[in-house]
C-alpha cells in the first residue's frame, strides 16, 4: 500500500472548473455554458497512482486534459510542484512541459501517421533539448527498449504496428523528456483484452524504474482497481467520492459509487446470481443544465429532500475518504442545511 | 541491431513517388494525362531540336500556307511556322503553370491552415477576404488586375495567381480543421510546440495531397484562362507564341484557313485535358485510404 505519510504532493487540483461556452442566436450571444468540469478538488501524491473513474461523458477525459493544459481553465488552480500552471501563458507553459506528459485513449490518432516511429518519439527531443542527431537515435533507441519495442522498427510507418505497439510507441514518447506525472487517458479502452494486460503491466514496470506519478483515467473498474491506489469517481462533472482503493472498493459511500461497483461483472456464476445490482432510473443530467442541488439527485435511490435544494460539499468523511452527499454529514449540519433559505 | 545490419531502406518519398506513378500508369485515363504532361515538358526542354523554322522569323512572300510544304501545320498570316510557334509556346504554357502554382500553393496553405488553426477572430478575417475574391468569376477578375496593371505575361501570371489561391485557401483550411483536434495535435502541443511548429510540422503535410491534386486540376483552368487573356490581348504580348494569342490573331481568317486556329486549339484542348485526369488519376492515387496498401 502506498506510503503516504512520507509522500509529497505533485499535483494539487483546487476547485478547477472548465465550461465550455453556448452561443445562439442571430447575435451569437452566450447563452449558457457546457459545465465539463466543475468545480473539482483532489491531490495526487508523488509516486502514487490516482484513478479517475466514471461513466462516458462525466468529464473525466477533459479533466485530464484541463490538468495539462491543453484547456484554457475556467476557474480554479492547478499547482503542480508547488506553481500554479492554471494561468500560465503557452510560452510559460513549455517550460514546464517536460514534467508532465499525456498517454491518448486512441493509439491512432494520437500519432501522426505522416511521422516515422523514430519521428514521433524524437519530437519532444527536438523541441526541449539539442542532441546531436547519434546521442537522439541513442535516446530513442532507449526508449524503445524500455517500452519493449523492437529498435528495427524505429523507421517504420504507425499504420504498420498493432494497437498494442501503437500505444508502446505514445508511451515512449510520453516518456521521451523524462516527466514526472503521466495523465494516462483511458490509455487501454481501445484495446484488446489480451493486449491490455500488457500496457497496463507495462505502465506499472515503468513506474516502478522512472518513479513516475500517473493520473489514470479509465471506466474500466476492475482495471482501476489493480493499477491505482487511490480513486476518485467521477459524476456530471464532480467528484462525487475520493478514497483510498480499498475502502472505496469495499466500502463506498455514495450513493453513485455504490451503483458503479454493482455494475461490475462477477466472474463467479454462483456469487453471480447472489449479487445484488443498484439500478439507476433514468439517464444523466445535460451537463449544460445541472439540476439544482446534488447533481446526481434525478437518479440517487436514497435522494432526500435537501438533495433538491442544496448542493453537497465535498469533505472528509472518514480519514482520507471524501465524499459529496447529504447521507453522510452529521445532524447538525443536515438541519442546517434544512433551515437554510 | 546496428544500422550495419539493418536493410537499406529507399527513402519513403521515393517509394512513394515511385508507387504513385505506377498507380497513374494502370488506369488509361490518368496514363493519358501523364504521357501528356511529359511530352508537354520534354517539348519545351528541347524545343530549339523540335522546332523546324523560327518562331518569330516572318516571311511574308510564304503567308497562310495550308500544312504540308516544309510547314507541318502551315503558316500564320506573316508566314510563321505554326509548328514551330506551338512548340515554343509549351515555354510559355509551362511558365504559366509552374509560377502561378508556386505562388498559389503556399499562399492557399499558409491562408488556410492559419485561419483553420487559430480559428476565432482569424479565421473571420482571413475567410472573408477569400470569401470577397470568390464572389468574381476568375476570368473578370484577372481581367480587371490585368486591366489595372497593364497588359503584359507576367502582370497576367500575376493576375491569374491572385483569382486562384481562394479555392486553396477554403481547402486547407477545411482539411485543418479535421485535423486541428486530433490526438496528435494535442501531443505536439503537450511537448511544447508553438502553433507555427505544429502547423509547418504536422498540419501542412497532412494538408499537402488534397491540396496537390486541387492544384493539378487547377492547372486546366489557369492554362484557360491564360489562353483567355492571350486571346484578349492582355496575356502575353504578340510577337511571343502564346496559343491563346496564337487564336486571337488567327480568328479573323479563320473561315478560309482553318489551320491557323485549329492547332493551337487542340493544344490548349489536349493540355488542359491531360491535367484534368491527372488531377483525377492523383485523387485516386493520394487518397489516404490507398495509403495502407502502399
Amino acid at each position: 500500500m502506498f506510503d503516504y505519510a512520507n509522500a509529497d504532493r505533485l499535483v494539487e487540483v483546487v476547485d478547477l472548473k472548465l465550461h465550455f461556452p453556448v452561443y445562439s442566436g442571430v447575435l451569437r450571444r452566450q447563452t449558457g455554458a457546457v459545465k465539463a468540469v466543475d468545480g473539482v478538488t483532489f491531490e495526487i501524491y508523488e509516486g502514487e497512482t490516482l484513478g479517475l473513474v466514471g461513466e462516458s461523458g462525466c468529464g473525466k477525459s477533459t479533466c485530464g486534459r484541463a490538468v495539462l493544459r491543453l484547456y484554457e481553465v475556467t476557474d480554479g488552480s492547478i499547482t503542480i510542484e508547488g506553481t500554479d500552471i492554471a494561468t500560465w501563458s503557452p510560452e510559460e507553459l513549455r517550460r514546464v512541459r517536460p514534467k508532465m506528459q499525456m498517454v491518448f485513449q486512441d493509439p491512432q490518432a494520437s500519432l501522426n501517421p505522416r511521422m516515422t516511429v523514430s519521428g514521433i518519439i524524437g519530437e519532444p527531443l527536438d523541441e526541449h533539448t539539442s542532441l546531436s542527431k547519434k546521442e537522439k537515435l541513442a535516446r530513442i533507441y532507449e526508449l524503445m527498449d524500455a517500452v519493449g519495442l523492437n529498435r528495427d522498427f524505429a523507421h517504420r510507418y504507425p499504420h504498420e504496428f498493432s494497437g498494442g505497439q501503437r500505444q508502446r510507441i505514445g508511451i515512449a514518447r510520453a516518456l521521451a523528456l523524462n516527466p514526472r506525472f503521466i495523465v494516462c487517458d483511458e490509455p487501454i479502452a481501445a484495446l484488446d483484452v489480451s493486449i491490455q494486460a500488457q500496457v497496463v503491466n507495462l505502465l506499472e514496470d515503468l513506474q516502478k524504474e522512472f518513479g513516475l506519478t500517473y493520473l489514470f483515467i479509465s471506466h474500466d473498474l476492475s482495471m482501476v482497481r489493480h493499477i491505482a491506489d487511490r480513486v476518485a469517481v467521477m459524476y456530471l462533472g464532480k467528484i462525487v467520492e475520493l478514497a483510498p482503493r480499498d475502502p472505496l472498493y469495499n466500502e463506498p459511500k455514495h450513493p453513485y459509487t455504490q451503483a458503479l461497483l454493482s455494475a461490475v461483472p462477477e466472474p463467479d456464476p454462483n456469487l453471480e446470481a447472489t449479487t445484488q445490482r443498484i439500478i439507476l432510473e433514468g439517464d444523466v443530467p445535460s451537463p449544460a443544465n445541472p439540476p439544482e442541488g446534488c447533481n446526481f439527485c434525478t437518479r440517487c435511490p436514497r435522494v432526500m429532500e435537501i438533495c433538491h435544494r442544496i448542493d453537497p460539499e465535498f469533505r472528509e468523511i472518514a480519514p482520507g475518504h471524501y465524499a459529496a452527499c447529504h447521507l453522510h454529514y452529521d445532524h447538525d449540519d443536515k438541519n442546517a442545511g434544512e433551515t437554510a433559505p | 541491431m546496428t544500422a550495419a545490419t539493418q536493410p537499406r531502406r529507399m527513402p519513403q518519398s521515393l517509394i512513394a513517388l515511385r508507387n504513385i506513378l505506377a498507380f497513374l500508369m494502370r488506369s488509361p485515363t490518368s496514363a493519358f494525362g501523364l504521357v501528356v504532361l511529359a511530352i508537354l515538358i520534354l517539348t519545351a526542354i528541347f524545343a530549339p531540336l523540335l522546332a523546324t523554322h523560327d518562331p518569330y522569323v516572318q516571311d511574308l512572300q510564304n503567308t497562310l500556307q495550308r500544312p504540308g510544304n516544309g510547314h507541318l501545320f502551315g503558316t500564320d498570316e506573316l508566314g510563321r511556322d505554326i509548328y514551330s510557334r506551338l512548340v515554343y509556346g509549351s515555354r510559355i504554357t509551362l511558365t504559366i503553370i509552374f509560377l502561378v502554382t508556386i505562388v498559389v500553393g503556399p499562399i492557399g496553405l499558409l491562408v488556410g491552415t492559419v485561419s483553420g488553426y487559430f480559428g476565432g477572430w482569424w479565421d473571420t478575417v482571413l475567410m472573408r477576404i477569400t470569401d470577397i475574391f470568390l464572389s468574381f468569376p476568375s476570368l473578370i477578375l484577372s481581367l480587371a488586375f490585368v486591366a489595372a496593371l497593364g497588359p503584359s505575361l507576367n502582370n497576367a501570371i500575376i493576375a491569374i495567381s491572385l483569382t486562384a489561391w481562394p479555392p486553396i485557401a477554403r481547402l486547407a483550411r477545411a482539411e485543418t480543421l479535421t485535423f486541428r483536434a486530433a490526438d496528435y495535435i494535442s501531443a505536439a502541443r503537450l511537448q511544447g510546440a508553438s502553433a507555427t511548429r505544429i502547423i509547418w510540422k504536422s498540419i501542412m503535410p497532412m494538408c499537402l495531397p488534397s491540396v496537390m491534386i486541387r492544384l493539378t486540376l487547377n492547372m486546366a483552368t489557369v492554362i484557360l484562362t491564360a489562353a483567355g487573356l492571350g486571346f484578349l490581348g492582355l496575356g502575353a504580348q504578340p510577337p511571343l507564341p502564346e496559343w491563346g494569342a496564337m487564336i486571337a490573331t488567327g480568328r479573323r481568317y479563320m473561315i478560309d484557313h482553318w489551320w491557323l486556329v485549329t492547332f493551337p486549339g487542340l493544344a490548349i484542348l489536349a493540355v488542359s485535358l491531360a491535367f484534368n485526369l491527372l488531377g483525377d488519376g492523383l485523387r485516386d492515387a493520394l487518397d489516404p485510404k490507398q495509403m495502407n496498401k502502399r
